[in-house]
């Protein structure tokens, strides 16, 4: 019973969000744009805590996400400039949309590399996934900052894949739909997403029963690269310019998202469906306080008491049902 | 041996009673214990030994009954409470900091305080821990030593010496020698016959009833939440003890082997290793189960890590069912037939958050079928009907393995290896830490899997269970084996003396 009630607290909480924010500011609120807009900005974030739960469910974590996501989105935009044609009269840039494939393509690469090189340190040296990620995310922030001396690279007509739609949904929040369904399957469906339940829980224990303990952690982090390096091509077209800046403290947002979705750092446990609401809530959050007037520095402080508050009920709700089983 | 009246008994639990729930733990026990002796604490695990000694440490509150120390009612209502009126816990996990001295240890949370108001004395730690240690004889203890760097057996007594130090007359110990090697056992005894002397009351839990019986001077035995039996210990022995545990007559406590021996299964050849394990040769034939005795550390874990493919032999060969085998990880090993029941279920044997189910899949989904996509109902189809005979009670399929009692768990375990259809099973202190009746059915168990023909390397520290249920007794010292011998012409004085003899005592 009380683990039924703790899998929907998110969720209840989410609904609450909605319904308050309704009450409160019902005209600005319940737009369709307004939902469409908190939508296509969760859109990034969502895509990038499906990564973050499956490492979180190993028991790992990954700091360099937002680090991850300047380089991606970095390397996808230069490797378009440079494809592009420019103008002989005019020396304006086009970009064609054969460089744009390509440095979409590009951007995803560097994604999957970066996540490759965590999950390699990881698992050949042995170092703790914080500790890595850490060293990551300064030294991939510092690639991103030195390949435009800090500038950003502007990539005027990429607006696609950001801002676009198709029959009026956004195609940023089709990508992050088809992405959540994959992944959910994945985990709950494959014995790849067995076993990192199984190393996320028990790691030795994974390893006697056979399961090959590196090579599917190695899996997992390179699969968060690829998603990052997707989430970045989005992030580079809504903006239609890849900053070196983006995605700083973004792993704060996307680790409180998968937290608060029911996920434990300590591993073994966790969902797609709890991180997506653990996602939505702090996006319609974000959206509600910018609505009311809270401003964004406020923001912090409010999200960042709901991730408390989040975790303690969950570990009291944990340890009433410990109590009942004894 | 009694001192004034109201004095007879040091500690007086009378009419405790505690529910979780519907479930009934303790049922009007009473429980007395004498000054000056030792107590043993017997009964299956789920009978409410711990729970009555929670509601005596203040970690249960109990519904009704009372508590006396020396004749004082006692009113325990939180651990401190409990230390205050001189119980102290020594639990099978110790808990300690380990970064810190041992002098630091007994004295966490009260530092004498230095000339300086704020700061502590560090030599009138070091003095007084060393002073406590010597008056109760431990005086290989040493004070300024760091814990981390102590043996199991000594952390005990770091953990006594706290109790002590605390003034505590009372010390329960559940499982002391759980983790212990046979020195160390031996020595353990040692310090509780010492602290006996010097009048305090031990309350001994374990589930070794040779420890029981040799040291104990009153015996109470616990039962579905009461007390079956508490008087002294004189009369009794081991059967007598699991017949009020298990409240019948256990007759063929072991099964009794029909299997036929066939084939050579296992074939290690001067195999060493750099994990100390030493020009090892021996085989295992279908339907054998052969015991692996020795000491702790003798190397008999390492000899299954390297057949389980854990640790690289650096010399020798290994052939199963006459092929050479060749294997760099367990996953090799479970690909060639080859099952390894761990010694530490917890640590290396069960992932607790998951469900029985997927524990019991865990290594054999791709056998199923199910390598890439898993099919959770056809899953658990076949997980019922391979596992309805080995009787494991779990609420459902879907619990959480720690929901299990350890006995449960290891049948588990026994599920997942039986699933895996091996040819060897190797098995690491199958019984550790399981009540008489899941030990029992163990023993069946891995009876009736040699007489399916699969070979059966069984490990343990238990010479009773190695006698009743295995074929032949290897046994293994400092990395070798010393021993090869069919059981029914061996003794248990012979194996011992292989096993110990050349090893000191205690250095």
């Amino acid at each position: 019973m009380s683990k039924f009630v703790r899998q929907i607290l998110p969720f209840v909480s989410l609904i609450l969000i909605v319904c308050l924010l309704s009450a409160l500011v019902p005209d600005k609120f319940l737009s369709i744009d307004n939902w469409l807009n908190v939508l296509r900005r969760s859109s990034v974030n969502g895509i990038i805590a499906v990564g973050m739960t499956a490492i979180i469910i190993t028991g790992g974590i990954d700091l360099s996400v937002g680090s991850m996501l300047a380089v991606s989105g970095m390397v996808g935009a230069i490797t378009m400039i440079s494809l592009g044609d420019i103008n002989p009269v005019t020396s304006e840039l086009h970009i064609t949309t054969t460089a744009m494939i390509i440095g979409t393509l590009s951007g995803t690469i560097a994604g999957v590399l970066c996540g490759f090189l965590n999950g390699i340190l990881i698992t050949s040296l042995n170092l703790p996934p914080f500790i890595v990620t850490l060293g990551t995310m300064s030294s991939l922030r510092g690639i991103a900052y030195v390949m435009n001396d800090g500038q950003p690279y502007n990539v005027p007509e990429y607006s696609f894949l950001g801002n676009g739609t198709i029959v009026g949904i956004p195609i940023s929040v089709i990508i992050v739909t088809v992405i959540v369904l994959l992944a959910a399957f994945i985990l709950r469906y494959t014995r790849f997403g067995r076993n990192v339940y199984a190393i996320g829980s028990n790691s030795q224990a994974a390893f006697h029963a056979g399961i090959n303990v590196k090579r599917n952690l190695t899996i997992v982090y390179t699969l968060t690269g690829l998603v990052v390096g997707i989430a970045s091509m989005i992030a580079t077209s809504r903006t239609v310019s890849a900053q070196p800046t983006a995605g700083i403290s973004l792993e704060l947002d996307i680790i409180a998202a998968v937290v608060i979705g029911g996920a434990s750092l300590s591993g073994g446990r966790g969902t797609i469906i709890g991180t997506i609401i653990g996602t939505l809530l702090i996006s319609f959050l974000r959206n509600g306080c910018t609505l009311v007037g809270i401003s964004t520095n406020v923001q912090l402080i409010v999200i960042g008491a709901i991730i408390v508050v989040a975790v303690a009920v969950d570990q009291m709700a944990r340890k009433r049902a410990a109590g009942a089983d004894a | 041996m009694s001192g004034s009246e109201n004095c007879e008994y040091n500690l007086r639990m009378e009419g405790i009673s505690k529910s979780f729930g519907p479930v009934q733990a303790l049922k009007d026990v009473t429980f007395k214990v004498r000054p000056a002796t030792v107590h043993a604490l017997c009964g299956e695990n789920g009978a409410g030994k711990s729970t009555l000694m929670k509601t005596l440490s203040g970690v249960h509150i109990p519904d009704s009954g009372n508590i006396y120390v020396r004749g004082q009612k006692q009113d325990i209502k939180s651990p401190k409470d409990a230390i205050d009126a001189g119980i102290a816990m020594i639990y099978q996990e110790l808990d300690m900091a380990e970064d810190l001295t041992v002098a630091e240890n007994v004295f966490l949370g009260a530092e004498p305080e230095g000339m300086i108001p704020g700061t502590i004395s560090w030599k009138a730690m070091n003095e007084s821990t060393a002073a406590l240690a010597s008056s109760y004889g431990f005086d290989m203890i040493k004070p300024e030593a760091r814990v981390s760097d102590l043996s199991t057996g000594d952390c005990q007594i770091v953990e006594i010496l706290k109790a002590l130090h605390k003034n505590a007359s009372i010390l329960v110990m559940d499982e002391p020698t759980s983790s212990l090697s046979e020195a160390e056992s031996l020595r353990l005894f040692e310090v509780v016959r010492q602290l006996r002397k010097k009048g305090l009351s031990i309350i001994y839990i374990s589930h070794r009833l040779e420890e029981v019986v040799d040291l104990a001077d009153d015996i109470s035995v616990l039962r579905d939440g009461s007390v079956v039996y508490g008087d002294t210990a004189v009369n009794l022995d081991i059967s007598l003890i699991v017949q009020h545990m298990v409240g019948r007559e256990i007759k063929d406590f072991f099964p009794e082997r029909r299997a036929t021996i066939g084939e050579v299964c296992l074939q290690l050849d001067s195999i060493s290793a750099d994990n100390g394990v030493k020009d090892i040769s021996f085989e295992v034939r279908r339907g054998e189960i052969v015991g692996m005795a020795g000491l702790v550390g003798a190397g008999r874990t390492e000899v299954a890590q390297v057949i389980f493919g854990i640790q690289k032999p650096n010399g020798g060969t290994m052939s199963i069912n006459g092929k050479p085998l060749d294997i760099r990880s367990p996953h090799d090993a479970i690909e060639n037939k080859i099952a390894l029941l761990t010694e530490d279920r917890k640590r290396t044997g069960l992932c607790l958050e998951l469900s029985c189910c997927w524990n019991i899949t865990l290594p054999n989904l791709e056998k199923m079928g199910m390598k890439t996509i898993v099919r959770p109902k056809r899953e658990s189809q076949v997980v019922r009907k391979n596992t309805d005979s080995i009787r494991i009670k779990y609420s459902s399929l879907d619990a959480p393995a720690d929901s299990l009692s350890g006995g449960n768990q290891q049948k588990l375990l026994i599920a997942r290896w039986l699933m895996s259809d091996p040819d060897l099973l190797v098995v690491d202190e199958p019984t550790r830490g399981v009540d008489v009746g899941a030990k029992r059915e163990i023993y069946v168990l891995l009876n009736q899997m040699a007489e399916e023909g699969r070979a059966i390397l069984f490990i343990s520290s238990e010479l009773p269970e190695l006698f009743g249920v295995t074929d032949r007794i290897l046994v293994m010292r400092r990395g070798r084996i010393v021993g090869n011998l069919k059981t029914s012409e061996t003794t248990p004085d012979e194996v011992m003396h292989l096993a110990a003899v050349e090893n000191e005592v205690y250095s």
